[in-house]
């Protein structure tokens, strides 16, 4: 017996599916083609939704709507829903004031002082945890430490809700932005005799600049959609009120909500356009965010 | 002036130096505690505010009472439960093959220059609120899928188990839509996590399948599949406590009502859709009872998203000791 192997028959054998058996070229399609079939399910709904909001909201959004009052009654045709958005950019830009500051020095902690402490390693976890505690449950907890308290039920209490909300997601998202900036800032820094707390105020936070805006937006867009915090939080107005402090308010999410499941054409036709302007400013803090974050990955790139 | 006398000052501003820098520390490390704070504290101030509820209607029958009467005192929130798992059940049959389907195209099929766009567009999904949905859900959608429900309904009328699943539909607002429409809400996350758990297959095992002839379905099974099971589990996982909290887009479309039904085309309710419906009008022990639903979901929600944390994070660590 030789231990030489035989030559091969064919040394340029076929390597393309056709040599493939037509079962396992049969299952590699049909996988493929499942495959391919979940990027449709998936973008179906997104288009569906799409379409739905703009052609349905489209026809009701005017002037008009934007700029006057929220009619009291349901039944009323027309109206607008100035107040409410109103409403919204005030609570969340409140929601805001409170949750970045605490949100990007808590990510200060993480990235520049605990760093992998058991500590930090919780506050990680626990951050995680956060995110997930469903928005109805935050509302209930601002509404028994806050509503009950000061017995009304105000806009603030609204952006202590939404503040709590966006927290997580900024400490998160805010963290992973100071972990790109090159430790060799940090050293630099410190080898010119600058102590650590100037270090990460005038070196650290300024080069993650860009990227903990777009991380905060991503934040406030997420938090300019909720509703139902608001429902519990909030109260109701019909007209603009910019006191966070005294009487009602609301925002486009509560009016949608209230509007939705109404039987009249009225009501209806205002919730929808409320979602096609809900959506809008959603979309452009969004966009806002995508943008700048593009262009701090360019300067990052170019070092 | 000679620099003699300059040390004082320098160790003054040393000092100074010192005293800013434990300060500074102090500060950021309160806010990274803050999260930990407002988490206990929401865990104690509702537990206390729900707790005469709690005690009137006794906590076994709290959690295991069928019966919702508020008007009569009687807080049993089984029902509620039941629409919960049943709800995010549904989302998560469609959502889970439809996500790894999605995160393997990414990942595998998609070329170059389409995967940044489809990750644009999926994340584009995640932002629309959930309102939204549930006025889409709610004015479009369940007129349509009431017809489509009792076609199937009819379908399957003759065979045992599945007529029970399937019954009569009254109405498109049903355990069943609200499914349909948590799937949506939960893709995104579940897509997202999913493709972070394909990035951490060695390059090296998905070469080695190509090489030994396997074809890219076959290469999927064998190396991309096991080896990300576990971070899979943990994905799921992380939209199942997401679709459990999901709030107002359930509310508009699963109908609002209080009773246990094995009919997935029948009306029910979710812990968090009751909340909303019945926050508004409520009042004394009523809004006790609701804040304690509320509590059961907070627990729910924690225990499911720990869970889900602890699975992904013991994946990657089998990952370290294989690569």
């Amino acid at each position: 017996m030789s231990t030489i192997a035989p030559p091969p028959e064919n040394p340029r054998r076929d390597l393309s599916t056709r040599s493939l058996g037509k079962i396992r070229n049969f299952k590699n399609r049909g996988a493929t083609a499942a495959i391919a079939f979940c990027l449709v399910a998936a973008a179906l709904p997104l288009i569906f939704v799409s379409w739905e909001v703009l052609s349905r909201g489209g026809s009701m959004l005017s002037l008009e709507f934007l700029t006057s009052d929220i009619p009291r009654n349901y039944r009323s045709v027309g109206g607008g829903m100035w107040p409410a958005i109103m409403g919204t950019l005030i609570i969340t830009g409140m929601a805001a004031l409170l949750a970045l500051p605490i949100g990007i020095a808590g990510a200060v902690y993480l990235n520049e002082y605990g760093k992998n402490s058991a500590t930090a390693r919780f506050i990680r976890t626990m951050s995680d945890v956060m995110t997930g505690v469903p928005s109805i449950v935050m509302g209930l907890f601002i509404y028994v430490v806050w509503v009950l308290t000061i017995e009304e039920r105000n806009g603030f209490g609204g952006a202590l809700a939404l503040a709590c909300l966006m927290l997580p997601i900024v400490v998160r998202s805010a963290e992973e932005m100071l972990k790109l900036v090159p430790e060799e800032y940090r050293l630099a820094s410190a080898a010119l005799g600058t102590p650590k707390w100037k270090t990460i105020m005038t070196v650290v936070l300024p080069s993650a600049s860009s990227g903990l805006t777009s991380g905060s937006l991503l934040a406030i867009a997420r938090a300019a959609g909720e509703t139902a915090p608001i429902i519990v939080t909030v109260g109701l107005t019909y007209s603009v009120n910019p006191d966070l402090f005294s009487g009602g308010n609301t925002t486009l999410a509560a009016q949608i909500y209230r509007n939705a499941a109404q039987p009249f054409d009225g009501a209806v036709d205002r919730a929808w356009a409320a979602a096609l302007t809900l959506i809008a400013i959603v979309f452009v803090f969004t966009i806002i965010a995508r943008v700048i974050a593009a262009r701090f990955s360019i300067e990052s790139k170019r070092g | 002036m000679s620099t003699i006398d300059r040390p004082p000052a320098d160790l003054e501003s040393r000092a100074r130096t010192r005293l800013a820098d434990r300060s500074f520390k102090w500060l950021v490390t309160g806010a990274g505690l803050t999260v930990l704070a407002i988490l206990a504290f929401i865990l104690i101030s509702t537990t206390n505010q729900a707790f005469p509820a709690l005690r009137h209607a006794g906590p076994i029958e709290f959690l295991f009472g069928s019966r919702w009467a508020p008007n009569e005192e009687i807080f049993g929130t089984l029902s509620m439960l039941y629409g919960t798992a049943v709800t995010s059940l549904i989302g998560m049959i469609f959502a889970v093959p439809v996500s790894i389907g999605l995160a393997l195209f990414i990942s595998e099929i998609a070329p170059r220059w389409a995967k940044r766009p489809i990750i644009t567009v999926i994340d584009l999904l995640a932002t629309i609120p959930s309102v939204v949905f549930g006025l889409v859900g709610v004015i479009v959608l369940a007129p349509h899928l009431a017809s489509i429900y009792q076609w199937w309904s009819d379908l399957v009328s003759p065979i045992p188990i599945l007529n029970t699943v399937f019954g009569d539909a009254n109405s498109g607002r049903t355990y069943f839509t609200a499914g349909i429409v948590l799937a949506v809400m939960i893709i995104p996350i579940i897509t997202s996590m999913s493709r972070e758990v394909f990035d951490t297959v060695p390059d090296t095992d998905k070469q080695a399948a190509y090489a030994l002839g396997a074809t890219r379905w076959e290469m999927i099974k064998g190396a991309i599949l096991p080896h990300s099971f576990g971070g899979l589990v943990g994905a799921s996982m992380l939209g199942l406590g997401r679709a459990m909290g999901e709030t107002i887009a359930v509310t508009l479309v699963v109908g609002g009502a209080f009773h246990i039904s094995g009919n997935m085309f029948d009306s029910g309710n979710t812990m968090a859709a009751a909340i909303a419906q019945q926050f508004g009008e409520s009042s004394g022990l009523h809004t006790d009872a609701l804040i304690g639903i509320g509590v059961v979901l907070f627990a729910l929600t924690v225990i499911v998203n720990l869970l889900a944390r602890l699975v992904v994070r013991r994946a990657e660590a089998k990952f370290k000791g294989a690569s």
